[in-house]
């Protein structure tokens, strides 16, 4: 099995400030990590080749420091991995991000699956999985939580807003993999050492055969105004009376704020 | 003069602290509860092949060296200085079979230790005290071609976890003599006895080990018979006091970041208290205290991976480290207060963790000893 895992190097969320002025992830300084449901989707990748052998590919979309994260990936066991990094790959929007994505995945050749996490930490669109997968032309699932190959191709779980659904398709897909699939390994040292001697390859704009207007800002469809906080803060009010009249007023309140439940207002 | 990590010491860092911070913090409350380190703890931590780092690669360990040992240790001490105590005394177990044993010890232990199936340790001291090994009052007495021990070691981390220990024995023919006799599995009459119960530490397992008549082949001789002085103190001295000054970088590192943390959201009078000159000295000198350990037991342990002698360095690392954790693990109390002192804030573990690491692996009067000696011969 050829699987190809999508990894983002993102701040360290323990270490986050934002920029006051202009509202935006103070990035310089910061120490990266893994996103860490990208690791869920490298784990899922690692048990199914265990299961299915095959090779697991790693790529990103980054500046040249994203190198960490890919041996990072390497050293927990991924066999290979690529990195798309030029400076026309900056201020990418979801969909500029899929399109370099797409090329690169279709760069290492020949694949069955890709995985990617189901939304990053910092952005937390969850855009990007299912439009690589348009792009790429391949069927996707979303928020899967388990996964086994299939007669037919691969056989998922996925958690919906109505609860949990089966779905089953033929090879190659793309699936976004959730926190509760499985619990990511840890850098086995052993392992570790091996992953200097893995190929990690680099591609920059020209080599990816894309045009400066394909991605970037340019070619991003999104541009972003302004980012504003959403204002927090707490009202206390002492709701007096009997307890029919308190319980009245409260379930008034509730009406009032959109707090009911969709069943109704019981 | 290179300051920085070699690609592999960089990855190892990586590992040992998503280890400690995305693994091992969630048991440390546990841990301290219960004073006990759970066996998915020392198992994932063996999976992790961190008992393999100083094993020769020959004999399926990665022969990572010094270095990289303190950079692991340091990382999991930052969560748990019990575990890396733990693990500082297993590599210590390690050491005298990978630097004197034969061809045959070092086939017949190293590969099963560093897959962590076997817990190795090292025993010296009695009750007649640790700083005086000659002390030592255990009795080797030859058999044929066995000898039989009998002896009490006390203090002894891992005493009830470890499965092959290195026991520093008085040779009943020559009380001058000492020697290092590996007891193991096969070898019948050799049991832990009383677990202390210690203010600190608490999951890192200390107490006795019993010798009754414990039969010990010859082939369980590390060196030569009258090798052991030699063989435990530099055992001591080189791994010991290493793995001590790393466990002391993982608790200045601990404290520094509590106090940092806490001194930037804890507000009074209108602003965070490290806007204070008075918190921000304590800062200072926490911050100072921790590179300075630092760069001494990088130093210490960069001399030893190019095979040169480190043991006054060794020294120099762990006095003055160890020394500062308290220092600063007492700060840190002292930044956060009254919460300081309370069960659910981490930094009074600090203190009572750091405490112990001075009368490890030789006490800060022995150490001052030690480079005393060493600055006296070089500039006399």
């Amino acid at each position: 099995m050829e699987i190809v895992v999508c990894i983002k190097q993102v701040p360290d969320p323990g270490h986050i400030q934002l920029d006051p002025k202009t509202g935006t992830i103070i990035r310089g300084g910061v120490p990266a990590i893994i996103n860490t449901v990208d690791k869920n989707a490298l784990e899922a990748a690692l048990q199914l080749r265990k299961i299915n052998g095959g090779r697991v590919t790693v790529v990103s979309m980054g500046p040249p420091s994203t190198v960490e994260a890919l041996q990072e990936a390497l050293a927990l066991g991924a066999d290979r991995a690529a990195l798309a990094s030029d400076r026309a790959f900056a201020g990418a929007d979801t969909l500029a991000t899929s399109v370099t994505l797409a090329a690169l995945i279709n760069k290492t050749g020949p694949f069955d699956l890709v995985l990617c996490g189901y939304s990053s930490l910092d952005g937390g669109t969850a855009q990007v999985g299912p439009q690589t997968a348009a792009i790429l032309e391949v069927p996707f699932f979303t928020a899967v939580q388990k996964m086994e190959k299939s007669a037919a191709g691969i056989q998922v779980e996925m958690e919906t807003e109505e609860g949990v659904v089966a779905a089953e398709s033929s090879l190659p897909a793309l699936a976004t993999i959730t926190k509760g699939m499985n619990r990511p390994r840890g850098i086995r040292l052993s392992e570790a050492k091996k992953a200097k001697n893995k190929e990690l390859f680099t591609y920059d704009l020209q080599g990816l055969g894309l045009s400066d207007d394909q991605v970037g800002e340019k070619g991003s469809g999104v541009c972003m105004v302004e980012v504003l906080p959403l204002p927090a803060g707490r009202d206390a009010e002492i709701i007096s009376g009997e307890p029919e009249e308190i319980a009245g007023k409260i379930q008034g309140e509730i009406m009032k704020l959109g707090l009911q439940s969709r069943g109704g207002n019981k | 003069m290179d300051f920085k990590f070699n690609e592999d010491q960089e990855m190892l860092s990586k590992a040992a602290r998503s280890f400690a911070d995305e693994f091992l913090a969630e048991y440390v409350e546990g841990i301290e509860e219960n004073d006990e380190m759970p066996r998915e703890v020392i198992e994932e931590a063996a999976a992790r092949d961190f008992m393999a780092v100083t094993i020769p690669e020959e004999y399926d360990g990665l022969g990572m060296g010094h270095l990289a040992r303190i950079i692991l240790l340091e990382e999991i001490s930052r969560v748990s200085a019990a575990l890396g105590m733990l693990l500082q005394v297993w590599h210590l177990g390690i050491h005298p079979i990978v630097r004197f044993g034969s061809e045959e010890q070092k086939q017949k232990y190293l590969p099963r230790m560093a897959a962590g199936e076997l817990l190795a340790g090292l025993a010296v001291t009695e009750s007649t005290g640790g700083s005086d090994p000659t002390a030592v009052q255990t009795e080797a007495v030859k058999d044929g071609d066995d000898y039989i021990l009998n002896g009490r070691k006390v203090y002894i981390t891992s005493s009830h976890l470890s499965k092959v220990v290195g026991v520093m024995a008085r040779m009943a023919d020559d009380p001058k003599s000492f020697t290092i006799f590996l007891l193991d599995e096969d070898c019948p009459g050799w049991r832990a006895g009383r677990q202390e119960k210690k203010i600190g530490f608490k999951g890192s397992n200390t107490g006795d080990l019993i010798m009754e008549d414990c039969r010990v082949p010859a082939a369980n001789i590390i060196g030569k018979i009258g090798d052991g002085l030699k063989i435990g103190l530099n055992s001591i001295g080189e791994v010991g006091r290493a793995g001590m000054a790393a466990v002391s970088l993982g608790i200045l590192a601990a404290s520094l970041e509590d106090a940092v943390k806490f001194s930037n959201s804890r507000v009074l009078g209108g602003k965070a208290i490290n806007k204070n000159q008075a918190i921000q000295i304590k800062l200072a000198d926490m911050y100072m205290d921790l590179e300075m350990s630092r760069l001494l037991a990088y130093k210490a342990a960069t001399l030893g991976d190019e095979g040169q002698r480190c043991d006054t360095e060794m020294a120099m690392a762990k006095y003055y480290s160890s020394e500062a954790s308290v220092r600063s693990a007492k700060a840190a109390c002292d930044i956060h207060g009254g919460l300081g002192y309370m069960m659910e804030t981490p930094t009074q573990r600090y203190l009572r963790d750091a405490l112990l690491v001075i009368s490890s692996a030789g006490t800060t009067e022995i150490q001052q000893i030690i480079v005393s000696k060493a600055a006296i011969k070089k500039y006399s």
